[in-house]
């Protein structure tokens, strides 16, 4: 597909294949538990361990707060056992200062929204959700404008 | 052993979380989705390949997600398929709009943040850092209205 290549410099068939492993991930959640599971809701859920806060005394964050802690062990455990196995060397040159902000920015506007690109972009529309099918695009547009916007 | 509600137990759904969180793990390596600098290329539309990793996760689970609950009474270790508390309203854009331009800023979000540390990609940290006190801070603003 010679006409695709501009869009795909680094070829397609990982992103596809990465894509189906995660979607495997989440559906083997839901069919087994029957939770939806975006990965926001972990820093939410683990603040229940330590903060007095009303919002994280809910019960509902005590009854998630072991499963979502080992769903980031997964999460963390899976590319582990990938550069063991692969042998592969990842890094990143983006400032820690972006990451910092970016991060807390991320963080917040997650939690108000109610999740991120897991929650929101594949278990919302896999759900069918309505707020997703709203929230999906507009963190997408956001996204791009300020990568834009920014040098 | 399954309590009250028929709900599993603790450790049972936390052992099917940890499954699947390694799966998400390894998918968001194969496809690259953890280095920042990937997804940064995608929101310059350099590489859609990100539309591709959401486009076959989202797929995967769309077929899930409409066909467990109609072709299983409950989920296979117990509980219900979650009817999830969904409200549409000003948070959901608002809250959307912090978070992609968030996103814009490092090209990094929850899932690949924490898969990152397993990659070694260690100035992930300072995301995970990041998260967390931006999910306090909704806290904060949650609990005071």
């Amino acid at each position: 597909m010679p006409t695709l290549l501009p869009l795909f410099p680094r070829g397609w068939a990982h992103y596809l294949g990465g894509g189906a492993l995660i979607g495997a991930g989440v559906s083997l959640i839901y069919v087994s538990t029957g939770a939806a599971a975006g990965t926001s809701s972990f820093f939410s859920a683990s603040w229940s361990w330590a903060s007095g806060l009303p919002f994280f005394r809910q019960a509902r964050w005590r009854e998630e707060r072991v499963w979502r802690l080992l769903y980031a062990a997964g999460l963390i455990a899976g590319a582990l056992l990938w550069r063991l196995e692969t042998g592969t060397s990842l890094a990143t040159s983006v400032a820690p200062w972006r990451l910092l902000v970016g991060g807390l920015l991320a963080g917040f506007g997650t939690r108000l929204s109610g999740g991120c690109t897991a929650g929101h972009g594949i278990c919302g529309i896999a759900s069918l959700k309505r707020e997703s099918f709203v929230a999906v695009p507009v963190f997408l547009l956001t996204a791009v404008l300020v990568a834009h916007l920014l040098p | 052993m399954k309590s009250e509600t028929g709900a599993p137990p603790v450790l049972v759904r936390g052992a099917a979380a940890l499954a699947g969180g390694i799966l998400f793990g390894l998918g968001l390596c194969v496809s690259r989705m953890v280095r920042p600098e990937i997804v940064l290329d995608f929101l310059h539309l350099r590489d859609l390949g990100l539309l591709l990793v959401l486009g076959g996760a989202t797929g995967v689970s769309l077929v899930v997600f409409q066909l467990a609950p109609r072709a299983l009474k409950a989920p296979l270790l117990g509980g219900r398929f979650e009817p999830h508390p969904g409200r549409l309203g000003a948070e959901t854009v608002v809250g959307a709009a912090i978070f992609g331009a968030g996103w814009g800023l490092c090209g990094v979000c929850p899932g690949p943040a924490l898969a990152g540390l397993g990659a070694g990609l260690w100035p992930l940290g300072w995301a995970v850092l990041g998260l967390a006190a931006g999910a306090w801070l909704h806290g904060l603003y949650a609990s005071r209205r």
